[in-house]
């Protein structure tokens, strides 16, 4: 393997059918073996540049291109630098794993006999100490990550190129996939550019800091000290988690409860009788307070944030809301109807809500203000009362500007604050929230932890599902560690 | 997923997947353009002496091939009721004619949907999709774009499924579950149809920065064909070879375009 050389000159790229620049005028000489960290704003055209990298920005008929992009002289042609990207589930190829590592070895016309070593030799290099047939089904979100870094380096790239390699991963995760990139740049045999907000993570290796201009350009370009010394602040006001500048955000004093707004007892969970995902034997969750569901992948944190959350039927035990919060029964004993899941769904809305992981799957309506008033539209309020809600809750959430764009169209950390909107509408005395940081910058995790802290300050319950380190330490009010299910 | 629900470990483990299509089609074939009840019943039986001799136990069989059991009576009745008329009659009465003639295409028509039925969900039973794939590029060399797009594309709908019940979860959740069933499956459709899209392109760039469909590939595994396949084919055209001489030497033979 040798290191490859970056070279661009005045370079950019307009997507097909866009009147803007997804990035232009960018001047940069990458040296052979340098380790490089790319930032800048979202929308400062990133992920363009390391897939133009990589050969796959495609041909004239999917954009138009300016200056010069080489790498060791010529343009990159598909397969001739590795590429990992942000999302684990999107990057698996096969379904076994060998055959997953071996797949670019095939396409390169590797000899038959060459490639199992060199899938052997992939694998034990990113520690994925695994059966070849092993199936690729059963890897967390970590493993796939270095599944797809073996996959590149089983083809000997000399540039490595990763897009927010982390960005979706637990701790665990992140720790994993950067100590193995970290051991594969060592002997600065492979250049690397990697592009990640979290700044901390990927400070031990490497060695040179590159700034894109939002508008186009280059702002910045030197040692990571002297670029976080001069422009650190700006970086952090671009969304950048620059080591020394903190989110500034303090904890807030939690209340008293006054007992638990939702409790659970004796629960079996999961989608199917026959696979039970996880048991839990007493679980309250104390009104007016912030509580976190912590646990590794598989541990059922979601599923039971689903479960309580009056969506998923349990398999067996109850959940119980406090009477004051559940709905009425029929006259004439009228007893309130404690348990979430017989709720009616609309009957959900101004009790239960839920901000689901991936906020695409909670999107029904055309425009982003129309998402916002569905459910204070399926509650029957007066239209001027849902007009009136509607511009308040896009001022709060920046993103009146938006009003109109369909929601499937924003980019990440506005369809966030979107997903959460459409619970904030109608109030709901509890609020359940799965992984609402993830692939978040810090600007965007500075408004959502404010959006939240909010709601409790207004009396709201919240329930967190959550990886993250610096949101338990502001909300993690109740903590709830669930160990990894038998 | 219990045990006994899964693919036994068979003879047919020893062939290559294509083959195992080749002997379904070669089957089904000359039963799809005759039409009589010997060659159906005689086919029937050898299928199922043939997949107990190949390792299949009689509860699995059973397990699997009970749709068409439940199949075959229906298409049977449907036939004996409204089937071409013909000799004596029966029942009579408005569209329904029951005749000598619909009752013995009743039979025969049972019996087909049998005949075909068994063997070729037999067949494709626990084929691996890698395997397969393997086969067709390197076998039958279709277009390896198309065979291990396919491939891939295929493991994504494990992913649809979890999408379209987090659709649905959320749909509760944001007030529309009482009411508007159809309303709900079409914004369901149309969320599934853009994250189908984007995963399916995301997962097109992850295999094109491999350097999938540039060039000349090689294949990290042989796919060949060997005694065990071609012991398969000719099994199969002795099958049906001996269902189709039955129905000739009983007199029954009864070609659908004559």
């Amino acid at each position: 393997m040798r290191p490859a050389q970056v070279c661009l000159s005045r370079w950019g790229w307009r997507h097909a059918g866009r009147a803007a620049w997804a990035t232009s005028g960018v001047s940069l000489r990458i040296e052979p073996g340098e380790r490089v960290l790319l930032l800048g704003a979202s929308g400062a055209g990133k992920s363009t540049l390391l897939h133009a990298l990589a050969g796959v920005l495609g041909s004239s008929d999917e954009g138009e291109e300016a200056g010069s992009l080489t790498v060791d002289g010529v343009r990159p042609r598909p397969g001739s630098c590795g590429l990992v990207m942000q999302d684990p589930d999107a990057q698996t190829i096969l379904e076994r794993v060998g055959d997953d590592v071996a797949f670019g070895l095939e396409n390169l016309a590797v000899p038959r006999d060459e490639i199992w070593p060199r899938v052997r030799t992939a694998l034990a290099d990113v520690g994925l100490a695994l059966p070849l047939d092993h199936s690729t089904e059963r890897l967390s979100g970590g493993q796939r990550q270095r599944l797809a870094l073996a996959g590149a380096l089983a083809m000997r790239p000399g540039l490595l190129l990763l897009d927010e390699p982390t960005a979706n991963l637990d701790p665990v995760g992140v720790e994993e996939v950067r100590d193995a990139v970290g051991r594969l740049v060592a002997d600065r045999s492979t250049t690397l550019v990697v592009v990640e907000h979290r700044i901390a993570t990927w400070l031990p290796i490497v060695d040179r800091v590159v700034v894109l201009a939002a508008g186009g350009g280059v702002v910045a370009d030197g040692a990571p000290d002297e670029v976080f010394s001069v422009h650190g602040a700006e970086l952090a006001a671009l969304g950048a988690w620059v080591p020394g500048i903190g989110h500034g955000l303090v904890p807030r004093v939690p209340p008293t409860s006054a007992g638990p707004i939702l409790s659970a007892r004796d629960l079996t969970i999961g989608y199917e009788a026959e696979r039970p995902v996880r048991t839990v034997a007493a679980l309250d969750l104390p009104t007016g307070m912030s509580t976190t569901f912590t646990g590794a992948n598989g541990s059922g944190k979601t599923t039971l944030a689903l479960t309580l959350a009056g969506l998923l039927p349990p398999l067996s035990g109850h959940v119980e809301a406090s009477p004051a919060m559940s709905p009425p029964g029929l006259r004439p004993r009228g007893d309130a109807r404690t348990d979430p899941a017989q709720w009616r769904s609309k009957e959900l809305l101004t009790r239960l809500g839920t901000v689901f992981q991936d906020p695409e799957h909670q999107f029904v309506a055309s425009t982003v203000a129309d998402e916002i008033a569905i459910g204070l539209r399926a509650l029957r309020r007066p239209a001027p009362e849902i007009s009136r809600r509607v511009a308040e809750l896009l001022e709060q959430l920046h993103l009146t500007r938006l009003a109109k764009a369909n929601p499937f169209t924003l980019s990440g950390g506005e369809k966030r604050r979107l997903s959460v909107g459409t619970v904030l509408a109608t109030s709901p005395d509890v609020m359940f929230l799965d992984e609402p940081t993830f692939g978040q910058d810090r600007r965007t995790w500075v408004d959502l932890v404010r959006l939240v802290t909010a709601q409790l300050e207004a009396g709201t319950t919240v329930v967190s599902v959550t990886h993250d380190s610096d949101y338990l330490d502001l909300l993690g009010e109740h903590r709830v560690h669930l160990e990894a299910a038998s | 997923m219990s045990v006994s629900n899964q693919a036994p470990r068979t003879a047919l483990d020893r062939v290559n997947p294509v083959t195992r299509i080749a002997a379904a089609i070669i089957v089904s074939l000359p039963l799809l353009v005759t039409l009589d009840w010997v060659s159906g019943a005689t086919m029937s039986a050898i299928v199922v002496v043939t997949a107990l001799a190949l390792g299949f136990r009689p509860v699995f069989i059973a397990r699997r091939v009970w749709p068409v059991l439940v199949f075959a009576p229906l298409a049977g009745v449907s036939m004996a009721l409204y089937g071409k008329p013909g000799g004596s009659v029966h029942v009579d009465w408005f569209l329904i004619h029951v005749t000598d003639n619909s009752l013995r295409l009743a039979l025969a028509v049972m019996l087909r949907v049998l005949a075909l039925g068994a063997p070729t969900i037999l067949l494709f039973t626990g084929i691996d999709p890698t395997d397969l794939a393997d086969g067709l590029a390197q076998v039958w060399r279709l277009p390896a774009r198309f065979v291990l797009g396919a491939l891939a594309g295929f493991r994504l709908v494990s992913r649809f499924v979890d999408d379209w019940r987090s659709l649905a979860l959320a749909r509760r959740a944001r007030g529309l579950g009482d009411t508007g069933a159809v309303r709900r499956w079409a914004s369901m459709a149309f969320a599934m149809l853009v994250i189908a899209i984007r995963r399916g392109s995301k997962l097109a760039t992850a295999m094109e920065a491999r350097g999938f469909g540039t060039a000349e590939r090689t294949w990290a595994r042989e796919s060949s064909v060997g005694p065990a396949d071609l012991a398969l084919v000719l099994a199969c055209v002795a099958a049906v070879s001996v269902a189709l001489v039955a129905a000739v030497s009983a007199g029954t033979f009864w070609a659908v375009w004559s």
